[in-house]
């Protein structure tokens, strides 16, 4: 495999190489570092919540930029980027073939996230990642905002390029000997992914000009001063980031379903229902981007096809965890890290789940919209689902990647610290939602109810901070210093069979 | 790939469908219900600007920051706004509906017993968002 670290190489080597595994290691590492510059973000914002009245931020505007870019940072320069990352290391792996369809494109893709990430931190807009018109055409203070709506879409760009890249490697670059009922799911995640962001990803691209022309006072597409119509940005908006949340859970799905069968030393239940599920939902994911605007003022009619669209989402993603229990059922389950990290990130998932389903009930809706409800539940899936099973990944591909082995207690201490907080901070929203505290507030009446609950969600943040300050450390010294791995079989599993990666490969 | 028989995802699959069409079904009839305002329901007319709501009654009277109701009567709230989103909502009474410049909404509510309830903006509104909120005080009927 491929053992970067092993063989030293000056830095400017991996920077303007274009080699699948070296801007695999770029995405990588870039995609941390944004991981703990927007959680220490959420640190913050959970902090200044401890209680009623200023705390640690100063005043409610520099508040608002800080949600506003940890949500960005979290979504487009964490979990994106590190879906990227997996997918340059494993899909040439997997489909046997020696790069990326297009390695200089790959590498442009790549080198285009650093200056949006750029754009988007020096900015610090104060919009919310919703970039909400009309406030974000009349109101938003600039600089900030323009320069969010040039990072946001110069990142759309990358995730098209991407997108292309993969589709072509994949379909056209696998193995001639190599079926498309042959390709791990994992590169079927992939595959399902990227055609969910060529079809989604045009849409919000259009919408951002039209926000940037609208700012600038050329053009009134969504300013009602001017004749717009401020619902149409949410149209525009949520048919891209709808399938958007596809885009990002499907390929933490297809870690899982990497996973999962290995640790449990079976085969995958059912191949054929994991793929269908993907395709699926990469379908069904477009039914449903109006549930976000049940309380706009949408027609009983409308809502209806949205909440129908929404529930038929529900037994696709049903299928994948059936497919996880039952190849668990009766294995030999070793729980290495990443396997608890899998198996932590399918029961948030299902808990996810659960409360998507609570949301996309018309009336019950009207109770959770806007209120932290909506914070707790999507959290959900972004940390307890997608980071949970990104996190188990890098777990599971460090050995390959450096050669030596993370150290397997610390591992386990920081998945449990990372549960049992994930589990307080958002299980605990999900609660102060029903209690009616809206989203994204810098303060709070002293209602009692409220401040317990806030306090018991800010000490989960911090533990979860603490266990992910011990993820570092391990990740840092355990890549430069851990014990030399059995590349074989690093995690004692016994038979190679495990490792369908360790197919031939021409180029290494 | 497999080859053993998958009957017990389907029988899990068709469990999920059924549980899925009933929640449908049981939402779609409950908002049937509460879309329907009900038969001389009394106008407000409620607007919401950067930061605070006013409240105008059918006969003229005009409140800012406050809103006083009756127990016993329907009403009806028509919302706009003068500025940029916000979102209308009396918790305790799951009324919420945004308001939206250049549109105007409509939600209504029948207070059942005297006492005051929190009105929030649910909607992010910019710089004091977080402390759009006015007083809803439901008195006893005057008459």
């Amino acid at each position: 495999m491929v053992l970067e670290l092993q063989k030293p190489r000056p830095i400017w080597q991996i920077m303007f190489s274009t080699h699948h595994t070296d801007v695999g290691l770029l995405y990588l590492i870039t995609s941390l570092a944004f991981l703990f510059l927007g959680g220490s973000l959420a640190l913050a914002i959970r902090a200044e919540l401890f209680l009623p009245g200023a705390q640690i931020i100063g005043d409610a505007m520099t508040y608002n930029r800080i949600f506003t870019v940890h949500g960005t940072t979290l979504i487009f320069l964490f979990i994106l980027p590190f879906a990227s990352s997996v997918g340059n290391y494993f899909v040439p792996i997997m489909v046997r073939y020696k790069d990326m369809a297009y390695p200089k494109l790959n590498a442009i893709a790549f080198w285009m996230i650093p200056p949006a990430g750029a754009l988007i931190w020096l900015g610090f807009a104060d919009f919310t990642w919703y970039a909400t018109p009309p406030y974000s055409i009349i109101s938003a203070p600039g600089p900030a905002a323009d320069m969010w709506i040039f990072g946001l879409k110069i990142l759309g760009i990358s995730s098209v390029l991407g997108a292309i890249n993969f589709v072509v490697t994949i379909l056209k670059c696998k193995h001639p000997d190599m079926s498309i009922g042959q390709v791990p799911l994992l590169a079927w995640s992939f595959l399902s992914s990227s055609l969910i962001i060529l079809v989604a990803i045009p849409t919000f691209a259009a919408a951002l000009l039209m926000l940037l022309t609208d700012r600038l006072g050329v053009s009134g597409f969504f300013n009602p001063a001017m004749g717009g119509d401020p619902i149409a940005y949410a149209h525009l908006f949520w048919f891209t980031f709808h399938p958007e949340v596809y885009v990002l859970v499907i390929p933490a799905i297809g870690m899982m379903y990497e996973i999962i069968p290995r640790f449990s030393r079976k085969p995958i239940y059912s191949y054929n229902s994991g793929v269908f599920a993907f395709v699926l939902l990469s379908i069904v994911g477009f039914s449903s981007w109006a549930h976000h605007m049940y309380a706009t003022g949408m027609s009983f009619t409308e809502k209806t096809v949205f909440m129908v669209g929404t529930l038929a989402a529900v037994p696709a993603s049903a299928m994948h965890v059936f497919n996880f229990i039952a190849t668990m059922w009766n294995g030999r389950i070793k729980f290495s890290t990443p396997m608890m990290w899998a198996v932590g990130g399918i029961a948030l998932f299902f808990s996810a789940g659960a409360g998507g389903v609570a949301n996309a009930a018309m009336p019950l809706d009207f109770t959770t919209h806007d209120t932290y409800w909506v914070v707790g539940h999507f959290h959900l899936f972004v940390m307890g689902t997608i980071a949970f099973g990104s996190i188990g990944y890098l777990y599971y591909m460090f050995p390959y990647v450096t050669g030596r082995m993370y150290n397997e207690t610390m591992g386990k201490v920081h998945f449990i610290m990372s549960f049992v907080g994930t589990v307080l901070v958002f299980f605990t929203q999900h609660v102060l939602g029903l209690y009616g505290m809206p989203r994204r507030v810098f303060d709070y009446p002293p209602i009692p109810e409220w401040i317990a609950m806030n306090q018991i969600s800010t000490v989960g943040a911090m533990i979860i901070g603490v266990s992910m300050a011990i993820f570092l450390a391990n990740m840092i010294y355990s890549s430069g210093k851990g014990k030399l791995a059995n590349t074989e079989d690093p995690f004692g599993l016994g038979g190679k069979y495990y490792y369908p990666f360790e197919a031939k490969n021409p180029s290494h | 790939m497999s080859g053993h028989s998958n009957w017990p995802e389907w029988i899990y699959v068709g469990v999920v469908v059924a549980l899925m069409v009933w929640v449908g079904a049981e939402a779609w009839e409950a908002e049937r219900l509460i879309e329907h305002v009900p038969e001389g329901a009394e106008t407000i007319i409620v607007t919401g600007q950067q930061w605070f709501w006013t409240f105008e009654h059918e006969d003229g009277t005009k409140e800012i920051g406050e809103l006083h109701v009756e127990v016993g009567k329907a009403y009806k709230f028509e919302i706009h706004s003068k500025d940029v989103n916000h979102s209308f909502n009396i918790h305790d009474y799951v009324v919420l509906m945004d308001a939206i410049p250049g549109r105007v909404n409509t939600v209504w509510f029948a207070p059942t017993e005297a006492a005051t309830h929190d009105i929030q903006c649910r909607e992010y509104c910019g710089l004091i968002h977080y402390n759009m909120r006015a007083t809803l005080y439901v008195e006893a009927p005057s008459s």
